[in-house]
């Protein structure tokens, strides 16, 4: 098990944003997190990263004890997250967004992980003295993954790739999601788009109201009656 | 007439560096933080006291100058460390109250520890004064150019250049996501409080030998820098050092022509300006950016 969580709670001030969250993410897996808008997605990915404090309960990596640790920490310790709405340094180029990405690693990595990504995503490479604000949308989601993948992830986190994008964009940020998968990527993907999120995940995790309400393989969560009525629109 | 001009020219752009070195000092720490340091004129005002007392003691002006910087980042990251991160998650507002505190507090020790007396301290290069197209300048002006002009070059470098630098200004365009980098905040506060201190001392030990050093000296420098800040669009750096000549150019050109009891009154009367036509500044990005 690379990330463990239990009985994780998160408080905003005197309100409770997450109850007892009990999930793991295996070694190399990819798991989805679906949910609506407000049950506490985005607050269980800002708890892993340590942007919120946990305020009881526990979360691990490889069996380590990571709840209280800072969150530049646990970047170094490979958690990364590309965060939602995609969060560019807009004015920077497009070079020194994907360095800053890789600010906890050696000058070697980064040199050598920035070849990876330029291979990779070759717009970037052609775009790399633009500012990043310039990019268009989708070129700002390929670069906002890129600029995690430079810090080297054992554990990628994803917040709503899909958001803000048309939806041919979003069949390319999923297809971007399943090769970074087959290349051996551990992904946590946190989506409003159930169906993509879920056809693609090994196993997928149901989120409400600050819980998780339900946990199974993807293929099986897809086909779940409750599922189906609440997220699908079927 | 012309060499008459020369001469305020010259005043002012002199005294405008210093300006635009302590604007520099608001700039990085805003950036940084969104906090104004009020205590960065107590900055300058160390810097220049601290000066005049290694001086007394008997070393050499190199070595006084390089413990006056290395006192002032000491007492610059002991600000941080013992007044504002305790404070952490209070509001911006309480934040720069505190810096106000700080510099009351700075300006009280300095007081007691050196007394409330004027102290000179001795040009770098004598007080010859060297002949430009009929104006007199001080070589201690040109010191003052030549450092301010190293250090604006040097930090444009580290800014531009150094991935410490741009991960100082990468947490000034998206905090969040510089934390998601793994930039560790509290480092990035305690660098700019140090280099903005350094500035505010580089800024006080070379104005002392014209404006003389005395532990309230940093209140009128500290509160003219904010202006060239704010003038030069707060966030700007190089906004920052126009900004800080215009002040200083403005201000000597109005002793000279009008009265010299209205120099004071120049930097007040263009933030005023500011304020009321252009509030992002003259180089500003105009209206806030929120994401």
């Amino acid at each position: 098990m690379l990330l463990g969580i239990k009985e994780l709670d998160c408080h905003y001030g005197r309100i409770q944003a997450l109850h007892g969250i009990d999930m793991a993410v295996d070694e190399g897996e990819l798991v989805a997190l679906v949910g609506a808008n407000g049950a506490g997605k985005t607050t269980l990915l800002r708890t892993i990263s340590g942007i919120e404090p946990a305020s009881g309960g526990s979360i691990t990596l490889d069996g380590h004890d990571i709840t209280h640790y800072s969150s530049d920490k646990r970047v170094r310790l490979g958690i990364i997250q590309v965060p939602e709405g995609r969060q560019m340094f807009a004015p920077m180029t497009v070079e020194d967004n994907l360095m800053i990405g890789g600010y906890t690693r050696s000058g070697d990595e980064r040199s050598e992980t920035l070849e990876q990504v330029f291979a990779m995503f070759p717009v970037l490479k052609e775009r790399r003295h633009n500012a990043a604000g310039t990019l268009s949308g989708g070129q700002q989601q390929m670069l906002a993954i890129s600029r995690a993948l430079m810090a080297r992830p054992r554990l990628l986190l994803l917040d709503e790739p899909s958001m803000g994008l048309s939806p041919l964009l979003v069949d390319e940020v999923f297809a971007t999601i399943q090769k970074l998968r087959d290349a051996g990527t551990t992904i946590f993907l946190v989506e409003q788009n159930a169906y993509m999120a879920l056809a693609i995940a090994d196993r997928g995790y149901v989120m409400e109201a600050g819980a998780i309400v339900l946990a199974d393989s993807g293929e099986r969560l897809i086909v779940n009656d409750r599922v189906k009525e609440a997220y699908l629109g079927l | 007439m012309f060499a008459e001009f020369l001469q305020f020219l010259f005043s002012g752009i002199t005294v405008g560096a210093i300006y635009a070195l302590v604007g520099l000092g608001f700039t990085i720490i805003y950036n940084a933080s969104h906090i104004i340091n009020f205590a960065q004129g107590e900055f300058v005002m160390l810097g220049a006291m601290s000066a005049v007392f290694f001086v007394s003691v008997g070393m050499p002006m190199p070595v006084a100058m390089l413990l006056a910087i290395i006192i002032t980042i000491f007492i610059g990251l002991a600000l941080v460390k013992l007044a504002i991160e305790p404070a952490r998650n209070a509001s911006i507002v309480t934040l720069i109250i505190i810096t106000i505190g700080a510099s009351i507090f700075l300006r009280g020790a300095a007081q007691v520890l050196w007394g409330r007396n004027f102290h000179s301290l001795a040009p770098i290069s004598g007080n010859d004064p060297i002949m430009i197209g009929g104006a007199a300048v001080l070589p201690q002006s040109l010191w003052i150019l030549g450092s301010a002009m190293l250090i604006v070059m040097a930090l444009r470098y580290f800014f531009d250049r150094t991935l410490i630098g741009k991960a100082i200004v990468a947490s000034a365009h998206n905090p969040l996501a510089a934390r998601l980098a793994g930039i560790n905040a509290r480092f990035v506060l305690l660098l700019s409080f140090g280099l903005s201190a350094m500035l505010g001392a580089v800024a006080g030990f070379l104005i002392a030998p014209i404006s003389l050093a005395y532990p309230s000296v940093g209140i009128m420098l500290g509160l003219k820098g904010f202006c060239a800040a704010v003038l030069g669009g707060l966030g700007n750096p190089m906004g920052a050092v126009l900004g800080g000549l215009i002040v200083g150019i403005s201000e000597a050109m109005t002793a000279g022509y009008i009265s010299s009891a209205y120099k004071d009154a120049v930097a007040f009367i263009i933030i005023l300006g500011v304020l009321f036509f252009r509030p992002s500044g003259l180089f500003g990005i105009r209206g806030t950016e929120r994401v």
